[in-house]
């Protein structure tokens, strides 16, 4: 793999920083006048997801990290492992719960996601921005319900706990927003 | 804003120069980096350099004979480019003769409050000497390098990787911990001036004459935002030849491109240079501040990008 220097730091060059795979959020390059310059780097550990700012010396280098996102079809799960596959080629790959984390409580057989790979292997999983999934459990609505006021828990097929408005259903299929956990709408079968 | 600058200088009867952007001398300090260019007039064939200020050719029209005088030009520097950098700018120089550091401090203020005047109101400017302001934010003494507590403060500050740039190098780790916990606090809507930068940090100033720990240089910022650096300016000849051989010689260490020494400046500095004060200001980031612009490529009409 390539290794970039700080000059080529931009956001979303991934490389390697303490032997985890990073992703380059923001580098300002900073210099006195009369001494030394640094860039002051923001970068995303791929592995945990935390954010960390690291200052280098200008020109120092970190070793490019062999990370791409790939678009996949969700399988099933056989209870240790996720399985997922490239639509295009049948490539399936396999993923312990460890790595899917959150991302999990979304999934639904069948359903596209994107598997980011670091050296051929999965690294962590998105969902879809907006996933459909069916209400399997939610107290009843009371008549007189509308939209507006407090809403109730529902849990979703994938087990997923979002709130949703009073009026909505047991057996009813909504839309979430995966980012905010939030419920959006009804969906009409 | 340059004709405001203007006016300021032809009212103090300052008078306006012009010097060589294309020299056959550079600067040889190691933390800056230069362009060179080939200069062919056959059979003649000579490396000339893009100056990095014009301090040097300034400072020969001071030992001729000049009084004080300003200068605005391009300035470049190599290898810098970033929120706050270009590596072509525009520089404010001027020289004071007569004047020790006090004095051109009170000129600086002048001048920024007149620059401001009708843009953006400042507030009262700030004075505080280098170690004041740093033992403030760090309880650290910037005159004494104490490693142990230098790191000590690294790593109670999340900035573990301190340790491995700045090593023994007490003028590295004052660059790092100064840029990283000091200056971002300094001059929050007001000019803030700070003087008596360590000895290890005097660059062209002289030695204080009453302690030598520190030199009579000083820096300006605003909103955090490093503006412009002076100097009581060093005129003693021996002494600039020693600097220039310490720097040069860290250069031959670092592996960077070799200069020599301007030996016009060094004459300049034999026959006698007029005991004087100078500083100078990076316009392109005064812009900055006076137009809100959070970056240097907002107030450029053609960055390096699209240059």
């Amino acid at each position: 793999m390539a290794s970039y220097s700080t000059n080529e730091f931009k956001a979303g060059l991934k490389v390697m920083l303490d032997n985890d795979p990073c992703a380059i959020i923001e580098n300002e390059f900073v210099k006195p006048g009369k001494g030394q310059a640094f860039n002051r780097v923001k970068i995303r550990n791929l592995k945990t997801g935390r954010v960390i700012e690291r200052t280098f010396k200008s020109g120092e280098s970190l070793e490019g990290a062999d990370v791409v996102d790939v678009d996949m079809q969700y399988l099933y799960s056989d209870g240790q492992f996720r399985h997922f596959m490239v639509p295009d080629t049948f490539e399936q790959y396999q993923c312990d719960e460890k790595v899917v984390g959150d991302a999990g409580k979304w999934l639904k057989d069948q359903d596209s996601c994107t598997v980011t790979l670091w050296n051929d292997s999965p690294l962590a999983i998105s969902p879809a921005n907006f996933v459909e999934l069916a209400i399997i459990e939610t107290d009843p609505g009371v008549r007189g319900d509308t939209s507006g006021g407090g809403g109730k828990p529902a849990t979703l097929e994938t087990g997923a706990v979002v709130r949703v408005p009073l009026f909505v259903q047991q057996g009813e299929v909504i839309k979430v927003d995966t980012r905010t956990g939030e419920y959006v709408s009804r969906v009409k079968e | 804003m340059l004709a405001d600058i203007r006016r300021f200088f032809a009212e103090r009867s300052v008078l306006e120069v012009e010097t060589p952007l294309l020299s056959h001398g550079i600067g040889t300090d190691p933390q800056l980096e230069f362009f060179t260019t080939e200069y062919r007039l056959p059979p003649l064939q000579q490396t000339l350099f893009l100056q990095t200020s014009p301090e040097f050719a300034m400072k020969r029209l001071l030992a001729a004979g000049s009084g004080s005088i300003y200068q605005i030009c391009k300035a470049f520097r190599n290898g810098e480019s970033g929120r706050f950098h270009n590596p072509e700018f525009t520089m404010l120089e001027w020289y004071r003769v007569g004047f020790k550091l006090p004095q051109l401090m009170d000129e600086v203020a002048d001048l920024i409050g007149g620059v401001f005047n009708g843009h953006r109101s400042l507030q009262t400017t700030q004075r505080f000497s280098y170690q004041e302001i740093f033992l403030s934010f760090t309880g650290l003494d910037p005159l004494a390098f104490s490693y142990q507590d230098y790191c000590a403060f690294a790593l109670d500050n999340q900035l573990p990787e301190a340790v491995d740039i700045c090593g023994h190098d007490h003028a590295i780790w004052l660059d790092f911990i100064f840029s990283h916990k000091v200056q971002p606090h300094l001059g929050e809507n007001t000019l803030c001036m700070v003087y008596g930068y360590p000895a290890c940090q005097s660059s062209l100033a002289r030695i204080n004459e009453h302690n030598s720990l520190v030199t009579d240089r000083v820096e300006l910022f605003i909103n955090g935002i490093e503006l412009g650096n002076g100097f009581y300016e060093l005129a003693d000849a021996q002494e600039q030849v020693r600097r220039f051989d310490e720097e040069l010689s860290i250069r031959e260490q670092r592996k960077l491109p070799v200069t020599v020494k301007d030996r016009h400046l060094i004459a300049a500095l034999e026959s006698g240079l007029p005991e004087c004060s100078g500083i100078a200001i990076g316009l392109d980031r005064l812009l900055m501040l006076l137009s809100d612009s959070p970056a240097i490529d907002d107030v450029l009409g053609f960055p390096i990008d699209r240059a």
